[in-house]
C-alpha cells in the first residue's frame, strides 16, 4: 500500500515546524528557505496553507527531464531527483504545473519532496496534524466523513 | 554551537557597516538575547545618556535557539535605554523576523549614532545596506511593510518597522515586525525613530546549523514538544483562547485592574474574553476569531487572528480594516477594555489593529487613557484639551477617536503619547499614574496577587508581568500553588521567577513555554545545541547574573530604592470586591526580605560579595 501526504490547511497555524524538519533532514540545517514543503500565509483571510509535491503518477517533471535524473521510487511512489545526474537545466521546474520542483543556486541542481523515503519528517513535526501520512487511496476519507456527518445532520466533531 | 558568532555593527552617523565576532566569553556568562545584549549595552553606553540622543544604542538580538526547531525558538529582543523609564529596556517579540535574522547569519545587530537622513537597513545574508527611507517616513507600519516588499519585489522578506507614533515622539512606541508582532514595551520604537532608522528588512537563506549534538538536540526538541502538547494550558487553553484564556479567570480572583485601578473586577469582562471571541456575532454570524496562529517554530500557537464586524461604527466605510489581522491578546484586552471600562469587543479589536498599524504599546496606551479619563471625570482635563472628545470611562467612541489621534501623533494624541506619568504630572495629578519607574502596570492587580506587587516594584524595566510571572504560581498553581493573598515566601518566589525568566529571555524561546516547561525541559535543549554545560542550575545562575547587571545599569542611571515602590492607590486603597476585599498590596512586608535574598544592601544595591559572585563590577554611578 502506498501512502501519501494528506494536507488539511484549516488545521495549520503557520508555525513552520514542517519546513524546519524538512530542511534539516535534506540539508542538515534549519532553513525554511530550503524546505520542500512550503507554508503560504494569506494574511487578509487569516489562512495558512501548506503546499508540496503531490507525486503525480504521470509526473510532468519526470517526463520532461532530458537526462532521466528524476526517477520513480517504487517503494514510496515518490518521484526522486538523482542529484548526481541532474544537470540543472530546470526544464522540470517549467514542466511542473504546481511549482513544487525548484532549482537551488547553491548546489546547481533541482530539489523536490521525496517523502523522506517513506517516513516524512514534516508530518512527524507538525503539532496540529495538518500534515498526515495516510493510505494514498484515501486521502479524502476524513473530509468525506465530515460531509457525510453533515448531510446526516450530525455534529462531525463528535463522530 | 547554535550562535552564529557574528555581530553586525552599524554606525548610523557615518553609515559604516562592520562585521565582528561575538564575544564568546560573554556568551558563556549571559547566553544570548536579553542577557548578552544587556552586557553589550552596559559596556558600550553611559547609563546616564539621553535615551533619545545619539549616544544611546539600539540592539536587535537573537538567542542561541532562535531559528532552530526548538518549539517557540523564533524570538528576538530589542535592547536599549528606555525613554519612558530611563531604565534598561528589553522588549521581546515573536513572529518570524528573529529567525530570519538568525538564518541570515547574525546573532546581533548593533545600531549606533544617528543617521543624518531617514534610512532603513536591507539585510540579505552577508549583504547589508542602508537605503533611503524618505518615501516611507510619515507612513504607518503596514504601509512601510508593503512598500518595502514591493520595492524589493520579494514577498519573503521579513520586516520590522516603526509607525507614525514613534516618528512623532510618542514615548511608548514599539517596533512591529511581521505586521502585528511587537517588541512593544518601554518605547524601544521611539529610540529607533530617534536614530532616523525607519525599518529593518531581512532575507536570510543560510539557515541555522552548527548544533553541538544534533541527535540529542532533536530528541530534546521532540520531548519538549510533547510536554507542551500534553499540558492543559499550552496544549489546549492557549491554542483555543490565546492569552485571553485569562480574562474571566483573573476577573474572578479579583485581580482585574478596572477604571484606572480604582476597582479590581470588571462587570463587562466576559464580553471581551477569549470565550467571547469565539461567539458568532449577530450581523454576519461569524465569530471575532478567524484562527489561531503560531510564531516561528511555535507548537503552542496562542496568536489571535481576528476580524471586526464590518457594520461596527469603528470601521463603517473603512474597508481597509475589514480584513483579518492580529487580534486581541489578554494584555491589550484588559488595558484597552477593563481599565477604560469599555466592553465593546469590536471597538477593542479595532483599537488593537490601530496599535499594530502604527506601533504603540497597548498596555501603556490603555492605562494612560484610563488615567486621562479619570482626570477628565474629575475636571482636571477639559473638552478644550481633548479637542471636544467626551473622555469618560465606558465611552467606546472616545476610545477609538483618541487612539486614532495617538497613533498618528495629532491633537490630544500628542499629550497621550507622553505616557501616564508625564501626562498626570502635566495636569496636576501625579498620584493617578498607575506606574512603576514610569511604566504602566499590566493586567494583574497586586492587591489580589501579592507577589506580583513585589515583582512590579522591583522589575528592572518598570511595571511588567514578563519579568517574573508569579501569577503562574499564585493563581494557576504552576509549578506549585501559593496563596495569592499572602506575602509569606513571596520574596523568594519573585526572585526565582525573575531569574528563571531572565534565562529564558536569553535563549531564543518564548516565556509562555514556562506554563508547561521548567528549566529541566529547557536546559537539555540549550545544552545539546550550545558549547558548554547548560544545566538548570547554570541557567539560574545566568539569570541571576543578568538580573544584577540590569539592576546595576539602573542604579548607574540614577534609580534608587525609592523607585522600588507602587502607587499609593495600591498601597492604601483597599480592594472593594472579590476575594481580595479589604486588602492592599503589602509591599513593605516583602521588600526588605527581597533585598536580603537578592544579596543586596538595605538600600537595594548589590553588595560587593554579590557582584563578585557574578563577576560584576559597579558601573559608574
Ligand atoms: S514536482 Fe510537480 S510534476 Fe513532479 S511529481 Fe511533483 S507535482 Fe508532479
Ligand atoms: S508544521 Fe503543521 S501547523 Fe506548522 S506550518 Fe507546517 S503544516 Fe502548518
Amino acid at each position: 500500500m502506498l501512502k501519501a501526504l494528506q494536507i488539511e490547511p484549516e488545521k495549520c497555524t503557520g508555525c513552520l515546524q514542517c519546513e524546519m524538519a524538512c530542511s534539516y533532514r535534506a540539508e542538515g540545517v534549519f532553513n525554511p528557505a530550503k524546505s520542500r514543503i512550503k507554508i503560504f500565509t494569506f494574511h487578509e483571510e487569516g489562512r495558512f496553507v501548506p503546499y508540496t509535491c503531490t507525486q503525480c503518477t504521470e509526473a510532468w517533471c519526470m517526463h520532461a527531464c532530458p537526462v532521466e535524473a528524476i526517477v520513480y521510487n517504487e517503494a514510496t511512489g515518490s518521484k526522486d531527483v538523482l542529484a548526481d545526474k541532474c544537470v540543472g537545466c530546470k526544464v522540470c521546474t517549467i514542466a511542473c504545473p504546481f511549482g513544487t520542483v525548484n532549482y537551488d543556486q547553491d548546489s546547481g541542481v533541482v530539489y523536490k519532496c521525496d517523502l523522506c523515503q517513506g517516513d516524512p519528517e514534516c508530518s512527524k513535526a507538525c503539532p496540529t496534524e495538518a500534515i498526515t501520512y495516510v493510505d494514498a487511496d484515501h486521502t479524502g476519507l476524513d473530509r468525506m466523513r465530515a460531509h457525510a456527518a453533515k448531510s446526516a445532520g450530525l455534529d462531525a466533531q463528535q463522530h | 554551537m547554535a550562535w552564529t558568532q557574528k555581530v553586525l555593527r552599524i554606525n548610523l552617523t557615518d553609515g559604516s557597516i562592520k562585521q565582528e565576532p561575538l564575544n564568546m566569553e560573554w556568551a558563556r556568562d549571559y547566553l544570548g538575547q536579553r542577557g548578552l545584549a544587556t552586557k553589550y549595552l552596559t559596556e558600550e553606553i553611559d547609563p546616564k545618556c539621553d535615551p533619545l540622543g545619539p549616544d544611546n544604542k539600539f540592539i536587535m538580538t537573537t538567542g542561541p535557539l532562535t531559528g532552530t526547531m526548538s518549539s517557540t525558538g523564533g524570538r528576538y529582543s530589542v535592547v536599549t535605554k528606555s525613554p519612558l523609564t530611563g531604565c534598561v529596556a528589553c522588549s521581546n517579540s515573536g513572529g518570524f523576523l528573529g529567525a530570519e535574522m538568525k538564518a541570515a547569519g547574525w546573532d546581533m545587530i548593533i545600531f549606533e549614532g544617528k543617521s543624518p537622513q531617514p534610512v532603513y537597513l536591507y539585510l540579505e545574508n552577508e549583504k547589508a545596506e542602508l537605503l533611503p527611507a524618505d518615501e516611507i517616513m510619515g507612513t504607518s507600519v503596514w504601509a512601510a511593510d508593503e512598500w518595502i516588499h514591493k520595492k524589493h519585489q520579494d514577498p519573503l522578506i521579513r520586516v520590522a518597522t516603526i509607525g507614525r507614533a514613534a516618528e512623532k515622539g510618542n514615548l511608548y512606541a514599539g517596533v512591529i515586525n511581521d505586521l502585528h508582532r511587537a517588541a512593544g514595551r518601554s518605547g524601544v520604537g521611539t529610540v529607533m525613530a530617534s536614530k532616523n532608522l525607519k525599518a529593518v528588512a531581512i532575507r536570510g537563506t543560510r539557515g541555522v546549523g552548527n548544533i553541538k549534538d544534533p541527535a540529542r538536540f532533536m530528541q530534546a526538541v521532540s520531548d519538549g514538544k510533547k510536554v507542551l502538547h500534553d499540558n492543559a494550558v499550552t496544549g489546549q487553553g492557549l491554542p483555543k483562547y490565546g492569552t485571553q484564556v485569562l480574562m474571566n479567570v483573573i476577573n474572578e480572583v479579583g485581580a482585574m485592574p478596572t477604571r484606572n485601578m480604582r476597582e479590581v473586577q470588571f462587570e463587562g469582562a466576559s464580553n471581551i474574553s477569549g470565550e467571547a471571541m469565539h461567539e458568532p456575532r449577530e450581523s454576519d454570524g461569524k465569530p471575532n476569531l478567524v484562527t489561531n496562529a503560531g510564531c516561528f517554530g511555535c507548537t503552542i500557537a496562542c496568536g489571535r487572528i481576528s476580524t471586526i464586524d464590518q457594520g461596527h461604527f469603528s470601521v463603517e466605510n473603512k474597508p481597509e480594516y475589514w480584513d483579518a489581522s492580529g487580534g486581541l491578546e489578554y494584555e491589550a484586552a484588559w488595558a484597552l477594555g477593563s481599565d477604560t471600562g469599555i466592553d465593546d469587543l469590536d471597538a477593542l479589536t479595532y483599537v488593537q489593529f490601530l496599535c499594530n498599524e502604527d506601533g504603540i504599546d497597548p498596555i501603556t496606551y490603555g492605562a494612560t487613557l484610563a488615567a486621562a479619563m479619570e482626570m477628565y471625570e474629575m475636571g482636571a482635563i477639559d473638552k478644550e484639551t481633548t479637542g471636544g472628545i467626551e473622555l469618560r470611562f465606558g465611552n467606546a467612541e472616545a476610545l477609538c477617536r483618541v487612539t486614532e489621534l495617538t497613533c498618528r501623533g495629532e491633537g490630544f494624541g500628542i499629550d497621550m503619547g507622553l505616557g501616564s506619568r508625564r501626562l498626570c504630572e502635566k495636569y496636576g495629578h501625579p498620584e493617578l499614574s498607575m506606574t512603576v519607574k514610569g511604566q504602566e502596570f499590566p493586567a494583574y492587580d497586586p492587591r489580589g496577587v501579592q507577589g506580583m506587587g513585589l515583582g512590579y516594584a522591583t522589575s528592572n524595566r518598570g511595571a511588567c508581568h514578563l519579568r517574573g510571572y508569579t501569577v503562574a504560581s499564585e493563581i494557576m498553581g504552576i509549578p506549585e500553588k501559593t496563596d495569592p493573598l499572602t506575602t509569606d515566601g513571596k520574596p523568594e518566589l519573585v526572585k526565582a521567577f525573575q531569574d528563571m525568566t531572565a534565562a529564558v529571555d536569553s535563549s531564543g524561546l518564548c516565556v509562555f513555554t514556562t506554563f508547561a516547561w521548567t528549566l529541566e525541559d529547557i536546559a537539555p535543549q540549550i545544552d545539546a545545541a550550545c558549547e558548554g554545560d547548560w544545566s538548570p542550575d547554570k541557567l539560574l545562575e545566568v539569570g541571576e547574573r543578568i538580573w544584577n547587571l540590569e539592576r546595576d545599569f539602573n542604579i548607574a542611571a540614577g534609580m534608587t530604592a525609592k523607585d522600588d515602590t507602587l502607587p499609593k492607590r495600591l498601597l492604601k486603597d483597599a480592594a472593594k470586591t472579590g476575594p481580595a476585599t479589604g486588602r492592599v498590596n503589602d509591599l513593605d512586608q516583602m521588600l526588605p526580605k527581597y533585598y536580603e535574598v537578592r544579596g543586596w544592601t538595605a538600600d537595594g544595591v548589590p553588595t560587593s560579595e554579590t557582584r563578585k559572585r557574578f563577576g560584576l563590577k559597579a558601573l559608574s554611578a
